[in-house]
């Protein structure tokens, strides 16, 4: 190898690549944290990008970002501040300028830099003197020359020439970390093996940049972050929404049961659809709905026709499956449904993150219509929740919802593949034909679930529906019914909290200050809390990830603090639920609503800024 | 678990019969329905277990709480989702709709057209009685333009669907017109829908006596209805009118009723119907045909035997799953890139 002249040895480090949302960043982000992970480094990615699939070029609003951080220790985050930025353009700067650490190494495509192009970020001179970023390491490559000029002798047709220059920037990345280059040139052949021209010209890009980089070294630090200590095991890279979607594959199997999606496309659930579409190999059945009131309606449907059913979604998908999510109430069939958080109302920010629909989940129905609520707290972590959202549906015949949001359907990390033959069982509560008769609504002791008898079962032909019932399925107006329904169904919601682990505190159980989050709050939360106990601070913190029923000893952990703050992308909703359900506390908001994940430093800043209050 | 015992099904109309007290209208054609089609279903050797009936919301959706059968009463619009996602969990099945007017043509109207594009195999039986029946009197997607009811106290401005023309032109493969209480063509009609594998559209013309009563009287009463319908059955000439004198000719592209012995017409110059012609249009058209200038079809008009999505499902899951490295989840989550530390 040849002696590198400046290196920086860091615990972590942040890289983000942006650019407009046609140059590739969120593949080339995507293959830089592959190649990272591979080689032994904790990682978190963000991708970050606009809604409209070819934005305005050039603007600010077009810009499309993929972060990424990669650690030899735990990392939790994808991290606030990039130490690497590579910008293909000049509003990518404009867009990126705040979120860049002290010193930072900015890689940027210097043939793009043009006049035209820094007065449509919206700059008047020269970017890095207004955005002050002159003091950081910038090293200017002219790639769009650099790439014509690689590319010279290709019979590819300029559209294409140009873009690979996502590559280009991709090799002088990861000449800067020395990384190897063999798990992308095996991704190229594999992407473009119809098509050998654009294969070869993709990998001759990737080499150039990282000869390129090594032959400007001298101007750029590169910087090495030892693999990280992690728990011995095979592990994988994987995204909140692929992991929701194996978890229910993994439910389905351990039930015995066939497990059917119907789902309407929308940002940023897709994924979810789209994975288990391919999974026909593993019996998945899909239907790509005509809407979002199909798509759970036939999910009602196939559960009613014994499949572990399920439909996701997000909020805007999610309000209109409401009184449909209410049928499945009333019949107490078992149902996942996934709400993919975005930024609210209405259509609101498609691509950009937010916890704002936890009451919509929790309230947003007509009548008394308790559900199971849940939220993931990481990427993986979304593959164990998916997997006991179903089985606590199958078991308790409920629905379940389960919250996950951008931020995790699109972020990705590392994942310690789990064997099936770890993962709890699930008991399917079968009817069964007995001498006396099937009663619909007749219910386990314990659980006050009913039993479930699927069509094509001989001798238990029943009829059930959105209509008040009795116990034996007939319709029923009578007051006292109703109320005993009400109430029971109620109850067996509640009863759910056996199945809920005790939470788990991060740092000591007594102190000045718990920080109290709730799914994807997750990683911001511990990762600020942990700072901060390194500092000498006496904090404590607590992520939620079953919201209804909370776990039972919510109110002792909270006994143990003077102060609770809760952190959120609200205004305060699970602040509020806790106010209703823990009267006795005082509860602390910490809130952000910017279609952004908190940071950690806002968060370490707004804890002692409460811990110096009085 | 969904296995059944195999056995002889010695049923008659009764062991379709629930507990529950049927609770329409005395005089309602929802009753003659109901009885046909349970009287069908006893003929057909098909263990009970395996039928289910769906609906959505109103006067029709209340039929699944008649049938000792599996039933599910869903919600305003949404039987057809509900019926596809059962159809699709356990194609063994037999799924019956039950709808209405308002709830297929309105708040449904896009599931319906959906469902029939997809063809999967569903028999749909819509209650056509032009109006909205359990919310008390306001006006439909079928009923006839200048309708007075509570919400069009000066008579409706909107052209009503017809139904027929509504499936066909959404690529419907089956499409049947019958009457509430005529238990005859019923049963006929009821049968070739059970038997019938796709998305299947069956109108029933039947009359709300409360809301909309006589709404289809020239069709339904003795001195009128053989003049003014025409029951195709495949095969057979397009003949109607109480002579039998009358028939249906194609002239100019256009359909036209035609009287034997006027302007040199005989039986000759008649159409014969044939519902398994796979081009809609003369099905079309035949379907379409309403009163004053045309007698109202009835029978069934299209019959088209094609692919239905349940067993393009199954034979694509076949496919994959021969093809397909992954055959566990184990190996699923072991697929791609993985490292061992």
């Amino acid at each position: 190898m040849e002696k590198r002249l400046k290196v920086i040895e860091k615990d972590d480090v942040v890289v983000r690549f942006s650019g407009d949302s046609g140059d590739g960043m969120q593949l080339t982000g995507t293959l830089f944290s592959t190649t990272s992970a591979l080689f032994g480094h904790d990682i978190s990615t963000f991708p970050d990008y606009p809604s409209e699939i070819r934005a305005p070029q050039g603007t600010v609003g077009g810009v499309s970002g993929f972060q990424v951080h990669i650690g030899h220790k735990q990392v939790n985050t994808p991290g606030d501040y990039a130490d690497v930025l590579v910008a293909m353009n000049p509003a990518a700067v404009r867009a990126n300028a705040r979120y860049l650490a002290k010193g930072s190494t900015i890689i940027y495509d210097s043939d793009s830099f043009t006049e035209k192009q820094i007065l449509r970020a919206g700059y008047k001179s020269d970017p890095f003197i207004e955005d002050k970023l002159d003091g950081m390491h910038l090293i200017a490559a002219p790639i769009t020359t650099l790439v014509k000029e690689v590319l010279k002798d290709t019979e590819l047709d300029p559209k294409s020439i140009l873009r690979t220059k996502n590559m280009f920037a991709l090799g002088m990345v990861y000449w800067l970390f020395d990384s190897k280059l063999k798990y992308t040139e095996d991704f190229i052949e594999e992407k473009f093996g119809k098509k050998p021209l654009m294969a070869e010209a993709n990998s001759k890009v990737l080499r150039a940049g990282y000869y390129y980089a090594e032959t400007i070294q001298a101007i750029a630090p590169s910087y090495r972050v030892s693999p990280a200590n992690i728990e011995k095991g095979t592990y994988r890279n994987i995204n909140g929404n692929q992991a929701t979607s194996w978890g229910l594959l993994a439910a389905a199997e351990k039930a015995g049961l066939k497990l059917f999606i119907g789902s309407y496309p929308i940002t940023p659930a897709t994924g979810i659809l789209e994975e288990l579409a391919l999974r026909k190999d593993l019996g998945a059945k899909s239907l790509q709905a005509e809407d979002e009131i199909a798509g759970i309606c036939s999910a009602i449907g196939a559960s009613f026709a014994g499949s572990l059913a399920v439909t996701s979604t997000s909020g805007p998908g999610f309000a209109l499956k409401s009184e449909a999510l209410n049928l499945a109430v009333m019949t107490e069939l078992p149902l996942v449904v996934i709400n993919v958080q975005r930024g609210g109302p209405s259509t609101g920010l498609p691509t950009k993150t937010e916890q704002a629909d936890l009451w919509q989940a929790l309230y947003g129905r007509n009548g008394e219509s308790p559900v199971v609520v849940m939220a993931a707290g990481t990427p993986s972590d979304c593959f164990h929740y998916a997997f006991r959202a179903a089985k606590i549906a199958i078991e308790y015949m409920t629905p379940v919802v389960l919250l996950t949001d951008s931020y995790l359907a699109n972020g990705s990390e590392p994942w310690k593949i789990p064997s099936m033959s770890d993962m709890p069982s699930i008991k399917v509560p079968w009817a069964e034909k007995t001498e006396t008769e099937y009663l619909p609504y007749e219910r386990d002791p314990v659980k006050h679930s009913r039993k479930w008898a699927v069509p094509g079962m001989a001798g238990l032909e029943h009829r059930i529906g959105g209509l008040e019932k009795t116990i034996r399925g007939s319709v029923s107006y009578t007051p006292e019914n109703h109320e005993y329904m009400v109430k029971i169904r109620n109850e067996k919601v509640e009863a759910v909290v056996a199945e809920v682990p005790d939470l788990k505190v991060t740092g000591a159980d007594n102190g000045d200050l718990l920080v109290i989050g709730w799914g994807s709050s997750h990683g911001h939360v511990v990762t600020a809390v942990t700072e901060l106990q390194e500092e000498g601070y006496n904090v404590s913190a607590v992520n939620f990830n079953y919201i209804r029923p909370l776990p039972k000893n919510t109110a002792q952990v909270f006994e143990g603090f003077k102060k609770l703050v809760v952190c959120e992308l609200n205004l305060g909703q699970f602040a509020n639920y806790l106010r209703i359900k823990h009267q006795k506390f005082t509860y602390h908001q910490y809130n952000k609503v910017q279609g952004l994940p908190f940071t950690v430093k806002e968060i370490k800043e707004y804890c002692i800024k409460l811990l110096e209050e009085k | 678990m969904t296995e059944t015992t195999t056995h002889e099904n010695h049923y008659v109309a009764k062991d379709f019969k629930s507990d529950q007290e049927v609770r329409w209208c005395p005089g309602c054609g929802d009753h003659g329905i109901l009885a046909s089609l349970q009287k069908v279903l006893a003929e057909l050797d098909i263990p009970k277990e395996k039928y289910v009936f769906v609906s959505g919301i109103g006067c029709s959706s209340r039929l699944p709480y008649y049938m000792n059968t599996y039933g599910f009463h869903g919600i305003h619009g949404r039987a057809a989702p509900i019926a596809t996602g059962i159809k699709i969990a356990n194609p063994d099945l037999m799924v019956w709709m039950m709808t209405g007017d308002g709830d297929a043509l309105a708040i449904g109207g896009n599931h319906f057209i959906h469902a029939i594009r997809r063809n999967i195999d569903i028999k749909i039986i819509l209650f056509n009685n032009e109006i909205y029946g359990l919310t008390k009197g306001q006006y439909s997607p079928t009923s006839k333009k200048g309708l007075v009811t509570k919400t069009s106290p000066y008579g409706t401005i909107e052209e009503p669907f017809r139904i027929g023309e509504l499936t066909i032109g959404a690529s419907g493969r089956f499409f049947a017109r019958t009457v509430d209480y005529n238990l005859q063509l019923s049963n006929e009609v009821y049968k070739e829908t059970a038997l019938f594998n796709g998305t299947a559209v069956v109108e029933v013309i039947q009359n709300c006596v409360i809301f909309n009563d006589g709404a289809h009287d020239l069709i339904t009463n003795k001195e009128t209805r053989d003049d003014n319908t025409l029951v195709l059955r495949h095969g057979e000439p397009m003949i109607f009118g109480k002579n039998r004198d009358k028939g249906i000719t194609l002239e100019n592209l256009k359909l036209k009723v035609i009287k034997f012995g006027e302007n040199g017409y005989t039986e000759k110059d008649v159409l014969v119907h044939d519902a398994h012609e796979p081009n809609p249009g003369i099905h079309y058209r035949l379907a379409g045909m309403h009163l004053p200038e045309y007698p109202v079809a009835l029978g069934v008009i299209r019959s088209i035997r094609d692919h239905t999505y349940d067993e393009a499902m199954r034979d694509q899951h076949v496919r994959i799953q021969e093809a397909s490295k992954i055959k566990s989840v184990d190996e699923l989550l072991h697929s791609g890139a993985t490292w061992k530390k």
